[in-house]
């Protein structure tokens, strides 16, 4: 990957790592999503703290948003409930420099009107202050985001762009070209929720990913247990859960710790059954 | 006489067209999922290849003149423009057409379009529920299947149209997230259409979302303005001198502003719904109270708070209560070529009754956002010309008919004994904010 303007040590660099320590480990990396300020700021930095601790990766901090088109009844209940408890930009980045405190590698996921309202190059400082390592952005895609790719190239963040089974070839190179850090791909048609099968669609995506890219691929939108992510490990660089984990934050952080473990040993190849 | 403009001549392609990516200005372009990328690439390109298609072309036509029945008169409203300041009214009577709204005139050319995509299912967002029973009516006619999300608030407040279209063969889901209204069964539609984009053609119903659909949707509505034109033309001998709609996502405004945008002398006004005033905090006035940001797919005007949270918003009438508007609306009052102005709910309620009792026009309570805000410009307009000049001619979109708000009005006026009604119409000029509520 090519250095940012930032210099060597930046978020894309340690983004990079996490996927190069899995490989060392010849697995997939583990990628949690949990929203910040689900059920409270404190309950979601705890939650999150949880993931980290029980084998997470990486976790994708969740930026609320009053209009999440591509989450599901899940999320999207646990983001109403944060945003209902006032949750604001800054607790999400408060979040993430305390996660980064304690030496836990974050990303924020967010809907991009927050962001264009904060603005695009205070945003990228202040995740950058906050030791965030690059930002996901559902529904921002390369050819709008020309201020958002000069921002996080100036602070050493990773645009993190999405591919869908539903990308042309055209548009898997060219998002694959803006992308840094890790290529998040959407392995079914459909909003954010835990399936029961991991979809095909995925393998032959990742497939024709690889053909234009050399950035690890993670696998994200239905993953739900152990043996799934066992699964998309076996053809993905990265196994991302969030529903699943959303829903075990509903019954706290023993709940988030189980099943962050039985997903760790997933993608470790030693699931055992459930 | 020459024959009316046809609403294939609102497709031809204009002076002021968006980029290649749909960028009005610094407005409008994509702010989506990638998913549904390929999607919208393929209706733009579907869309293209139509608008040159001949046998499309004389298809939607037919079906615009045989079907919906344009094109749609303009009457001369004289006993509403006794209101007016000495103004001329002129109504654009969307509302005559079948369905009873503007509406019709874009849901049959998306219904079009989606067969040439060999797609079979239509799904569609609704308010007022005008433009649900339109793509309703366009998929019993063609034989697709079709589902409207709409807000439980507005299957509430628009009974009549839940059971029109479910008379209709549609399936109507009601939305029960957020605030239960247009945005949010905005946010289901999307949803719906990331899932089922294979066989599924999302049939947008304003001026607004991602490229291509502020303009197509604006091509498809151009000859409400094409017809209006040359109809006021051959009438008076002459252009308006302003031409007014209602804003929500501003599909009617759009389609009767565009053909008059090179004439620089008409004035361009869209009234947006102030709800109980803008200084309230409860109105859906996007280009007056809002600021720019992304919602729904293009970069606007959009009621936002400092977190770029969308704000909840209040309108009586269904159709306008929605905190964004479309892009080309954001470009048109940056530069200064239309004006927006807020009109209250109780502004609007008195128009609404006051077209009842004058001309024998129950309108659309959207519609009658515009009505207000013709009668309070027509005084402006007639100090701005003088007492000697001819009176100045307003043509105002009359988007839709009311029965669907039958309900909402009598509620609001409180109808219950029709020996209580008063027989005398408040004097011009009177305060439109007195508060009288009966009919
Ligand atoms: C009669 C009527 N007018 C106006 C509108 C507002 O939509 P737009 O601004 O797209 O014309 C609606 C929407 O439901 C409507 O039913």
């Amino acid at each position: 990957m090519t250095t940012s303007s930032a210099g060597t040590d930046t978020g894309i660099t340690r983004l990079g790592e996490v996927f190069t320590a899995a490989k060392a480990e010849d697995r997939a990396a583990l990628i949690g999503y949990l929203p910040a300020g689900y059920p409270t700021v404190k309950g979601s930095l705890g939650l999150l703290t949880q993931a980290l601790d029980a084998g997470a990766d990486l976790v994708e901090v969740g930026l609320p948003y009053s209009d999440p088109v591509l989450d599901g009844p899940v999320i999207q209940h646990a983001v109403d409930q944060a945003l209902r408890h006032g949750v604001r930009i800054r607790d999400t980045l408060h979040v993430v420099e305390q996660l980064a405190a304690r030496g836990g590698r974050a990303v924020v996921m967010t809907y991009w009107n927050p962001v264009l309202r904060y603005g695009v190059d205070a945003f990228a400082r202040d995740l950058a202050a906050a030791g965030g390592l690059g930002v996901i952005t559902p529904d921002l895609v390369p050819d709008e985001a020309g201020g958002w790719l000069a921002a996080a190239d100036r602070e050493g963040l990773a645009p993190i762009f999405l591919v869908a089974p539903s990308s042309s070839d055209e548009r898997i190179a060219s998002t694959t070209a803006a992308t840094r850090g890790f290529l998040y791909a959407a392995s079914t048609m459909g909003v954010t929720g835990a399936r029961d099968a991991v979809a095909d669609t995925a393998t032959t995506l990742v497939a024709r990913a690889r053909a234009h890219t050399d950035l690890p691929i993670g696998v994200g939108l239905g993953v739900r247990n152990g043996a799934q992510a066992g699964e998309v490990a076996s053809f993905a660089d990265g196994v991302i859960v969030g529903s699943a984990l959303v829903s075990a934050a509903e019954h706290g952080r023993a709940a988030v710790a189980r099943l962050t473990t039985e997903l760790a040993a997933g993608v470790r190849g030693q699931h055992t059954g459930r | 006489m020459t024959s009316a403009p046809t609403a294939s001549q609102g497709l031809a392609g204009t002076a002021h067209e968006p980029d290649d990516s749909g960028h009005f200005g610094r407005w409008g372009g994509r702010f989506m999922p990638e998913a549904l990328i390929a999607a919208v690439d393929e209706v733009a390109a579907e869309y293209e290849k139509a608008r040159r298609d001949p046998a499309f072309l004389a298809e939607l036509d037919r079906l615009q003149r045989d079907y919906a029945g344009r094109p749609s008169p303009v009457t001369d409203a004289r006993r509403l423009a006794e209101h007016a300041g000495g103004a001329r009214i002129l109504l654009k009577r969307e509302d005559l057409n079948h369905t009873g709204s503007h509406k019709i005139n874009n849901v049959l050319g998306q219904a079009l379009l989606t067969k040439r995509m060999g797609k079979t299912r239509v799904i569609a967002e609704t308010g007022a529920g005008q433009h649900g029973v339109a793509t309703a009516t366009a998929a019993a006619l063609l034989g697709l299947d079709c589902v409207v999300y709409m807000g439980e608030v507005d299957t509430e407040r628009q009974a009549l149209n839940v059971a029109r279209m479910r008379l209709l063969g549609a399936e109507v889901v009601p939305v029960t997230t957020g605030s239960r209204t247009l945005k949010d069964a905005l946010n289901e539609a999307y949803r719906d259409w990331v899932a089922s984009v294979g066989h599924t053609h999302y049939i947008l119903g304003t001026a607004a979302g991602p490229h291509p659909f502020p303009r197509m949707v604006r091509d498809f509505h151009r000859v409400i303005g094409l017809e209006a034109r040359e109809q006021v033309l051959a009438a008076y001998g002459r252009l308006p001198d302003a031409v007014v709609a209602c804003v929500g996502g501003g599909s009617n405004a759009i389609g009767i502003f565009h053909p008059f945008l090179d004439d620089e002398g008409v004035r361009l006004v869209g009234f947006e719904a102030a709800g109980e005033g803008v200084e309230s905090g409860r109105h859906a006035a996007s280009i007056t109270g809002g600021s720019p940001g992304a919602l729904h797919g293009a970069m606007s005007y959009l009621l936002q708070d400092d977190d770029g949270q969308t704000l909840e918003t209040h309108s009586i009438s269904a159709g306008l209560d929605y905190p964004g508007v479309g892009p080309e609306h954001a470009y048109l009052a940056d530069s200064g070529r239309a004006t927006y102005e807020p009109v209250t709910d109780a502004e609007a309620m008195d128009a609404f009754r006051l077209l009842c009792r004058t001309e024998g026009i129950i309108p659309a309570i959207e519609s009658a956002h515009a009505i207000a805000g013709a009668v309070r410009m027509g005084p402006r307009l007639v100090a701005e010309v003088g007492p000697d000049a001819e009176p100045p001619l307003i043509l105002v979109n009359l988007s839709g008919r009311g029965d669907k708000d039958v309900d909402t009005a009598a509620r609001w006026f409180g109808v219950v004994d029709p020996e209580s009604l008063p027989t005398e119409e408040p004097p011009p000029g009177t305060d439109a904010q007195t508060g009288e509520r009966e009919l």
